[in-house]
């Protein structure tokens, strides 16, 4: 069925794909990112119940991220963002502690000793051919630094409050759990030559496994960067909001397995509701920087059924700030494809006149 | 939304870094960060409009789009088919006005590069075992789709033009001497058949890019099928310096002149009129590739014109035209890799209209 906001706009996507008999709400996620901890309870759900595929466990230089974005074999990202604020944003119980960058007294004196940190780090750990229990090391640094003897064990002052409040740093952690979006306009079942992406009857967008030939459109096609060609496998997978659970009244893996509630399941329209309570009550909580993505059905996709409540920029996070699916833009793409082909053949007939040689 | 200055800077910004970064110089606009924060905009390279300084920020400047999985065999495809399609063109025209060298020439430079373009298209699979299951539905959504039904009706009819060409191996009496008979007429049909798909085989290529999230192939939407079409010209004039003899190929010059001038236009516009977008073209590979393709194809063109009296001069345009071609597929194809590489050219546009008060919106 073709209709004008087929292309574009707002849109029930499971009945304008056919699915009107025995209609079903739509499902989605809400995933607030407020109260995410990043314990990554979601992708090990996820990869567990979907046999996804060990794909590297490396730290990749950069926060605790170990996943670094979705892909074939990573259906959920947990993104850890670091960013330097002051504690508590200078609130009044925070008064006193220090404000500033970290102090760098350590590292700096690790550096100057000749010591590569990294190369130490790697033999770090009892279980390691020459290596040594962490605590040990960790104790010779902070004597060599000219630290207090270190114990092993957690101090009991507020962070940045004992005498040695060097070394601390203001630090906010931003943490979002990131997954497929099941847009309402999806560039990935729309390119897809081979119908193996379809649009289920919860309206989500599914890959039929044993239809995908691995041509690779769809991971061109997506505007997050979220479907991707498995290595060595050569098809294309991506989160399927857990179409087996869902179609026995179940709850997707991810969100079962959340301990926070950060990641919510259920029908779109009622979830909307509530992503729209919550940014209320924490605007009302002074926590003026939260705010929706991918909630707004007249967006560039036509709204997202999973959709965020993020505490910053949508970029910060690794997504798109305003996203168009590009399908937008199909009748235009057609027509000039159309009068450059028409160019052709005028050309061929100009070259063909006149008889000469 | 409020205005959120704490935690700016963090996560680092990255540029992609290139050539360019030399030339990027400061618009007067104080407090840009450069290095660990802020990407900023430059010079377009070759002096086309100035891209005004861009802050952005993202995921520790880790790229948001997937790169394209596709390899060297898709630009292979994009260039093999356009050559098939102006090859066809060029062999219609050659059998109404009797220029037997050139029909023979052409018709079988379109099936070689209808069989190449296939076979690239389909090693390029993932399961290439499974190629057939692009025949299972008609999308006009997907360029790919369109076009492998394009391909379906055009390559055909294009090997039946080709094949018609054995026909003089045939002997003159029975049910093959009826079939040598018969030849000639049904490779006409066939002809007539392939010309009329070979515009649409050599554009929809342009749709296939354009229909992507990449921006610098997105972006480009409205230019690159006169890129791709006036490229194919070029190729399939190409062929026809390359295979006929002068006193047949003047068609051939004509069309290899007027696909270049369209192609090198397109290309012009593309690189210089996309904003953000455009300085994906300058990027080291696709700008490397692109000069390249530049060089050869004017070279061509003006061999077309000056060496029309000499056969050696001819063939080596064709030559030139048709390694500029192909290049000009390659460069286009790196570009828009390129620019899923790099979040800037996705985040620094679609933050500026968001800061216009201007997001998308239905």
């Amino acid at each position: 069925m073709v209709s004008p906001t087929s292309f574009f706009g707002p849109l029930d996507p499971a009945p304008d794909a056919g699915w009107t008999e025995q209609p079903q709400p739509r499902k989605g996620f809400f995933t607030d990112t407020s109260v995410c901890i990043g314990c990554k309870a979601c992708e090990v759900a996820c990869k567990e119940w979907n046999a996804v595929p060990e794909d590297g466990l490396d730290l990749l230089g950069m926060s605790y991220d170990n996943t670094g974005m979705l892909g074939a074999d990573s259906w959920r990202h947990v993104a850890f963002i670091e960013q330097p604020r002051p504690l508590g944003r200078g609130s009044a119980p925070f008064a006193g502690t220090p404000t500033g960058p970290s102090g760098t007294d350590v590292a700096d004196a690790v550096t100057a000793a000749g010591v590569d940190a990294l190369a130490d780090a790697s033999r770090i750990g009892s279980a390691q051919p020459g290596g040594f229990p962490v605590v040990d090391r960790a104790a010779e640094r902070v004597r060599e630094a000219g630290g207090q003897q270190f114990l092993g064990m957690p101090g009991t002052e507020l962070p940045g409050r004992s005498a040695e409040g060097v070394g601390r740093s203001d630090v906010r952690w931003l943490m979002a759990s990131d997954v497929c979006k099941h847009c309402t306009h999806a560039a990935c079942l729309d390119v897809c030559p081979t119908g193996a992406l379809f649009r289920t009857e919860f309206g989500t967008v599914v890959v039929q496994e044993d239809v995908c030939n691995g041509c690779g459109y769809c991971v061109s096609a997506c505007p997050y960067g979220v479907i991707d060609k498995r290595e060595g496998d050569g098809r294309a997978w991506k989160c399927t909001l857990c179409y087996d659970r869902i179609g026995d009244g179940g709850t997707p893996a991810c969100a079962k397995a959340c301990p926070t509630e950060s990641i919510q399941y259920g029908d779109v329209d009622e979830l909307r509701e509530r992503a729209a309570r919550r940014v209320e009550q924490l605007h009302a909580a002074g926590v003026e920087e939260a705010r929706l993505y991918g909630h707004d059905p007249h967006d560039g996709v036509g709204g997202d059924g999973a959709f965020f409540l993020l505490l910053d920029e949508p970029e910060v996070y690794g997504l798109p700030p305003d996203p168009v699916v590009t399908t937008r833009d199909l009748g235009s793409m057609w027509k000039h494809a159309g009068m450059a082909a028409v160019g052709m053949l005028g050309v061929a007939l100009a070259v063909f006149a006149g008889g000469g040689s | 939304m409020a205005p959120d200055d704490a935690g700016q800077g963090t996560p680092g910004t990255l540029r992609g870094t290139s050539a360019r970064e030399a030339r990027v110089h400061d618009q007067g606009r104080g407090g840009a960060r450069r290095g660990s924060g802020g990407g900023g905009g430059g010079l377009v390279g070759g002096g086309g409009p100035q891209v005004p300084e861009a802050d952005f920020r993202s995921y520790y400047g880790r790229p948001i789009l997937k790169a394209p999985v596709w390899e060297w065999d898709i630009p292979a495809y994009l260039f093999t088919g356009g050559l098939a399609g102006g090859s066809s063109l060029l062999a219609a025209g050659a059998s109404v006005t009797g220029r037997d060298d050139l029909r023979r020439a052409t018709r079988s430079a379109a099936l070689v590069g209808i069989g190449a373009s296939t076979y690239f298209l389909i090693n390029d699979l993932g399961r290439p075992e499974r190629f057939y299951n692009m025949l299972r539905i008609v999308r006009v959504t997907s360029p790919m789709s369109v076009g492998t039904w394009i391909l379906s009706v055009y390559g055909p009819a294009a090997g039946a033009a080709a094949a018609a060409e054995l026909a003089p191996l045939l002997p003159e009496r029975g049910v093959l001497g009826l079939a040598r008979r018969l030849a000639g007429p049904v490779g006409s049909l066939a002809g007539w058949a392939a010309a009329a798909t070979a515009p649409a085989l050599a554009t929809y290529t342009a749709v296939l890019l354009a229909d992507t999230a990449a921006p610098a192939w997105h972006d480009a939407h409205r230019l690159l099928p006169f890129v791709f079409g006036g490229s194919a010209l070029a190729s399939g004039g190409g062929v026809g310096m390359l295979a006929a003899p002068l006193a047949q190929a003047g068609p051939a010059r004509r069309m290899a002149v007027a696909g270049a001038a369209v192609e090198l236009v397109a290309e012009r516009l593309v690189e210089t009129r996309l904003g953000l977008s455009s300085e994906a073209f300058h990027e080291d590979a696709p700008r490397r590739k692109l000069r390249a393709s530049q060089a050869l194809t004017v070279a061509g063109a003006v061999g077309a014109v000056l060496g029309r009296r000499s056969r050696v001069v001819s063939a080596l345009s064709g030559l030139a035209l048709l390694s500029g071609s192909a290049l000009t597929r390659f460069g286009v194809f790196d570009a828009g890799v390129a620019s899923t590489k790099d979040p800037r050219y996705v985040v620094v546009p679609q933050r500026e209209r968001v800061r216009r008060g201007e997001p998308v919106r239905a």
